[in-house]
């Protein structure tokens, strides 16, 4: 149903878009026009070559002097009128949504650099990639027919006048056929939407069917659960057809009536116009143009209804749009503080931190939200403090806390409570640029940018080659790089070389080492690499890096005994506070929930 | 044959020779298809018909003599109308009988279509499977058969109703004068050679354009995905830059594309106005050699100009038609695809207990490579025994493991259970006697209980399934869960742990009471809480039975009965724990490198 509110915001949305690119938007309905008037136009030219030429021609028994060229130029005038017409409504038309799109992306987009990473952590990916890609299209989709919409008004007010003018009572027989081709599209548009949607979401359904049974290939084989699985599937498939067929049933009584009723106009004017020939009031050509006229109009007509048809899934895309448009990025500190040199000090003092709720998505189908996600506290009341060129490991649970720890000593989320000061400076008033050269964080997930491994190491693209052999070698990445066809120049990623787990980490090592941090956080970052390998880089970590540079001050989250080892300090942290804080030895003696778990680590990663 | 995975495949265009090719191909394939062939010949028919009747229409009222007192002849008039309102009518009835025919049949043609590839990929050996694949395996029963359900609600009644309109057009044209037909054909020809033209460009627009989208696609994922190392490493402005130049990449190539969606549409359109002019001189000027009526003459115009719509309409839908066609190709290779694996008619069942295991030369290569991944192996394992695998990644270990339920087929050799070829094993008795617990313990979106019962025969009481926990001493674990038996475990698992899946996993296999268990170790970190917990659980597990690990863990290999050392497809050591590591080999090497780098000297507590 197309309601009141749905038209309302389609024509809102109409006015903002095309306030963005008014220019184009402008050619494109000026070419709609000049379509209108040269197909109202070619029907006249038809009219009255029947009149002047045609006729005549058999009448006196030859072609009248000059006629034919005449017609024959007026023929090809209108044609180029026409097609000139066309090709300017549709190329700028599509100019118009195409820049409208751009827009909006690069708005989106800057939006999403903007926003903070707790933001970014409380919506679903997948969601943030469907914004960008699916939402922004169908937003603009609707400026595409909508040109040609607005070219059926010019279209019926010169078709109305070209009838007027020559038969009133056509004209009736027009007037009466027209309207009802409209009302039929509208009817149409009502009818079909429930449906349309309906199809919509058995797709979503198929689609996300073929993905979970593929993805447990294996499990469904080796269960013998392959025909289960094609039933569930075949279930899902079948339904779909059913909601396709139900669209088609009702396109089909459209379609049939769209196509008759032109044809229908035209038998009631051929008849209405045999008389009115005989009463003298109109002449053949003019029946002729008449009736030329009702077969250049139904396609028109149809084009408001895409334009219908096309209004509430927009409208819907472009709110969902505004759902991260709403969002503010945090202005830029005020009372910035400055970071000493050399390396940094770390004081944590009452730290608190939980996990907001999702924000609640507009028509979400519910498989995109965080269920799963903890909302209650992950850190209460942590304190400790980290001497500069101090080497401390981190070590916990799964769950007690430590990724949320290394975010918020990085500064990257905000803790709901607590300070977290770095070189006796709160990290809220470090602006972001000094913050983020002087702390590095190595996630556990390494992520790599589909570039050059050169440009994944070297962020900034500012180091010179010395800093990128030492940062290489230090991460233990310049041996595999010699082996790869290009060496550093080698794509990684999406159509690059794909590279192992512990690899992608040795290279999200090196892009840290490269920016020489004064504080470094390792977060369970070297998981991946062989046991024998991050031996070396820890080593290699606390080593002078040259330069007349210190080595950085270190918190390393550990899972391996001979990780913790490394480390002047272990801090031991459960539930989310620190239990724990002293050497290796010292909290095997005083922590039995310590030794547990570092005995079972030692099990596991035998 | 082309493997349905090639990715060449998937770029080629498709040709006229080839499309017919595949409407054969893909009619055999589904013959729903037959029924809507006649569906479609008398939908084009009906619409057809129902369009004529306007410029026959016209002439009969411009040429009909006018009554013997030289007025209107009204009641001929009349009768004509009413004649043509009732074939319209009509028309109108049959087309629109025939396009819910056409409908129900493309729609339960794509149904069953998507179906039978979704159950083929089933039944695909894994070598077909794999990460790399798996995704264009989705592909084919979700947008390449979407390709086609938008071609059926598009596409196919433009390829319906046009060229029966186009023949029917001409048909009359040439009743009326077959000289004016044969002038419009001429002055009209030239739009194919030029249309054609246009669309091989626009075919190369179109690769460039979806080459750009998916370059943007990339760069908003390494937005969204890298959000945290952008902010972690003040790498916005590198961002910024890529995000915004792949944007704009992809307007310009779009714009590209939308010059040639413009320029096609009124290409018919300016040969119809020459095919105009041209019979209007040509009948104009031969009028009585050709014997021509005004009204005839006038129809003729007008069904030379009705010649535009149809020919603007089918070069639209060209671009939509060669997507689905390549979509088409693309799911009847698929099915093309031979399946290894064929079950035995009659097959042989496996007593219940310990399964013992003979390899007997066994070779295995992929599809459309010499590379052995096995080569030659032999061994005979004896019921009840502990077996772990090692070897390093492309080593053969885990394929080995894989034929052994039979996951795929040697490509040479056989491998025995209990003395009966694999090959020749009921399928039922294999998946009850062999049970395989994968590494990343997939679970399927439904509750535990659901998840432990798949794969069991029959409906399984929450008794049942508790009970398996209970044997695996993972009751603990299954009363910390909020709905016990019952809790969902979300998305592919995602409630859970990666150990936790296991957990399930194993309490799966023991419901099935298999007599050979083969277990391919978890790699990714699993909290050691859960670890200690799945130990103790697969250790209760494999009682009594045949247990083939896949080791990762030194662990695992110490404690086996027997190791198996793979190593560039070969089994090149086999023997105790103790006795390869004596022997001093390839086992030697890789357990000093173990015993280096994560014992501690001294042993805590």
């Amino acid at each position: 149903m197309v309601e009141q509110s749905v038209v309302r915001g389609g024509m809102r949305l109409v006015r903002e878009l095309v306030a963005l690119h008014p220019v184009p938007f402008a050619v494109a309905v000026t070419g709609s026009a000049l379509y209108a008037a040269a197909t109202v136009g070619s029907t006249i030219v038809l009219g009255r070559v029947t009149d002047r030429v045609l006729y005549p021609t058999f009448e006196l028994g030859e072609i009248p002097d000059g006629s034919l060229p005449l017609a024959v130029l007026a023929v090809l005038a209108v044609t180029v009128l026409r097609i000139s017409g066309v090709v300017t409504r549709r190329y700028f038309a599509g100019m118009t949504s195409e820049r409208s799109q751009r827009s909006l992306r690069h708005r989106l987009t800057e939006q999403y650099l903007d926003l903070p990473l707790a933001w970014h952590h409380r919506t679903p990916t997948g969601r943030l990639l469907a914004h960008a890609d699916n939402d922004t299209e169908v937003t603009t989709e609707l400026l595409h027919p909508l040109p040609f919409s607005l070219g059926v008004a010019f279209l019926a007010l010169f078709s109305s006048i070209s009838l007027l003018i020559i038969d009133v009572w056509l004209a009736l027989v027009a007037f009466l056929i027209f309207p009802a081709l409209t009302g039929l599209n509208q009817v149409y548009s009502r009818r079909v939407e429930g449906p349309s949607a309906l199809v919509q979401a058995s797709v979503g359904v198929v689609s996300s069917t073929a993905h979970e049974s593929f993805d447990g290939a294996l499990v469904v084989k080796t269960l013998g659960r392959a025909d289960a699985e094609g039933e569930r599937f075949g279930t899902a498939a079948h339904k779909l057809r059913a909601n396709r067929v139900v669209v088609g049933y009702i396109r089909a009584v459209f379609e049939s009536i769209m196509d008759a009723l032109p044809s229908i106009g035209i038998v009631l004017v051929v008849v209405f116009g045999t008389f009115r020939i005989d009463a003298g009031a109109i002449t053949r050509g003019d029946l002729v143009q008449v009736a030329a006229l009702f077969t250049v109009l139904a396609l028109p007509m149809r084009v408001l209804g895409f334009f219908l048809e096309m209004m509430p899934p927009s409208v819907v895309s472009r709110r969902r749009l505004q759902t991260v448009f709403d969002e503010e990025a945090p202005p830029p500190v005020a009372d910035a503080v400055h970071l000493p040199s050399g390396p940094l000090s770390l004081r944590v003092t009452e730290l608190d931190y939980s996990y907001g709720q999702a924000p609640p998505d507009l028509l979400d189908d519910g498989r995109n939200s965080h269920d799963g996600a903890p909302v209650g506290p992950v850190l209460s009341g942590v304190s400790f403090q980290v001497a500069p060129g101090e080497v401390v490991a981190l070590v916990g649970s799964t769950g007690s806390g430590k990724s949320t720890l290394c975010h918020l000593l990085s500064g990257l989320i905000p803790p709901t409570g607590g300070a977290v000061e770095i070189g006796g400076q709160p990290v809220g008033r470090i602006p972001d640029a000094e913050r983020t050269e002087a702390v590095s964080l190595v996630f556990q997930e390494s992520f790599l940018f589909a570039d050059t491994l050169r440009a994944n190491i070297d962020l900034n693209g500012d180091a010179d080659e010395a800093e990128l052999q030492w940062a290489s070698s230090v991460a233990q990445v310049d041996g595999f790089v010699a082996d790869l066809p290009h060496g550093f120049d080698t794509v990684v990623g999406e159509r690059g070389v794909t590279l192992s787990g512990g690899q992608r980490q040795r290279v999200a090592l090196a892009r840290a080492l490269i920016r020489r941090p004064r504080l470094l956080l390792l977060d369970d970052a070297t998981s991946a690499v062989d046991p024998k390998v991050e031996q070396r880089i820890l080593t290699a970590l606390r080593s002078t890096p040259g330069g007349g540079l210190e080595p950085p001050t270190s918190l390393i989250v550990a899972q391996r005994v001979s990780t913790i080892k490394l480390a002047d300090r272990v801090l031991y942290l459960a539930d989310g506070s620190v239990v724990g804080d002293g050497p290796h030895e010292q909290l095997l003696d005083e922590h039995v929930g310590y030794a547990a778990l570092v005995r079972a680590y030692e099990t596991a990663n035998q | 044959m082309t493997a349905p995975t090639d990715d060449a495949d998937q770029l080629e265009s498709v040709d006229n020779l080839g499309a017919s090719q595949i409407l054969r191909r893909g009619i055999a394939a589904s013959p729903e298809l037959r029924d809507g062939l006649v569906a479609t010949v008398f939908m084009g028919l009906a619409v057809a018909v129902g369009r004529l009747t306007v410029p026959i229409i016209i002439q009969l009222a411009l040429d009909i003599d006018p009554a013997e007192d030289g007025s209107v002849n009204a009641p001929a008039i009349v009768t004509m109308a009413a004649v043509a309102l009732a074939v319209i009518g009509l028309a109108a009835v049959v087309g629109w009988w025939t396009q819910r025919r056409l409908v129900e049949r493309a729609e339960e043609a794509i149904a069953n279509l998507r179906v039978r590839a979704f159950n083929h990929i089933h039944r695909l050996s894994v070598a077909d499977h794999n990460d790399t694949k798996r995704g264009v395996l989705v592909s084919r029963v979700t947008s390449d058969a979407e390709a086609l359900a938008r071609f059926a609600q598009w596409g196919l009644f433009s390829w319906t109703i046009n060229p029966a309109l186009i023949l029917g057009i001409l048909v009359v044209l040439a009743v009326y004068s077959w000289q004016l037909a044969l002038v419009a054909i001429v002055a009209y020809a030239p739009v194919v050679p030029v249309l054609t033209k246009i669309q091989k460009r626009q075919i190369i627009a179109y690769d460039n354009y979806r080459t750009r989208v998916g370059d943007m696609l990339s760069s908003f994922s390494e937005v969204v995905m890298g959000a945290a190392v952008i902010r972690a490493y003040g790498a916005e402005r590198r961002a910024r830059r890529d995000i915004h130049d792949t944007i704009d990449r992809r307007y310009s190539a779009r714009m590209v594309t939308n010059r040639y969606m413009a320029l096609v549409f009124v290409v018919g359109d300016a040969f119809g106005a020459l095919a105009f002019v041209s019979v209007l001189s040509a009948g104009l000027w031969q009028r009585e050699a050709w014997g021509l009526e005004p009204g005839v003459l006038v129809a003729c115009l007008f069904l030379t100009t009705m010649l535009n719509g149809p020919i603007a309409d089918l070069a639209e839908t060209m671009d939509q038609t060669q997507t689905a066609a390549a979509g088409w190709r693309k799911i009847l290779n698929l099915l093309d695809h031979p399946v290894d694996v064929i079950e035995p008619e009659d097959g042989t069942h496996l007593a219940s207990g310990p399964v013992e295991i003979s390899a007997d030369g066994v070779n295995f290569a992929y599809r459309d490579s010499d590379a052995l991944v096995l080569d030659d192996v032999h061994i005979v394992i004896p019921a009840g025994t502990k077996v772990a695998v090692v070897g390093e990644t492309g080593s053969g270990k885990t394929t080995f493991a894989k034929l052994l339920c039979r996951l795929a087929d040697p490509t040479g050799g056989r491998i025995l259970l209990n003395g009966v070829d694999l090959r020749q094993v009921a399928p039922e008795s294999r998946m009850s006697s062999v049970r395989m617990v994968p590494q990343d313990g997939f679970l399927f979106d439904a509750t535990v209980g659901e998840n432990v019962s798949f794969g069991a025969v029959g409906e399984q009481s929450d008794e049942a399934i508790a009970g398996a926990f209970e044997a695996l001493d993972l009751g603990w674990w299954l009363k910390k869960l909020p709905d016990g038996v019952a809790s969902e475990v979300g998305e592919r698992g995602e409630n859970l742990s990666v150990g936790e899946r296991q957990l399930v996993a194993l309490a799966r296999a023991q419901l099935a009471d298999p007599g050979l268990l083969v277990l391919d170790e978890a790699t990714s970190a699993v909290d050691p809480e859960t670890d200690q917990a799945l130990t103790h659980a697969l250790r209760r597990l494999a009682e009594g039975r045949t247990l083939v690990s896949i080791a990762h863990r030194l662990a695992t290999a110490e404690a086996a009965d027997l190791v198996l050392v793979f190593d560039q497809g070969r089994l090149v050591e086999h023997g105790s724990h103790e006795t390869l590591v004596d022997a001093g080999g390839i086992y030697s090497g890789l357990h000093r490198a173990w015993i280096g780098n994560t014992r501690t000297d001294e042993q805590t507590v």
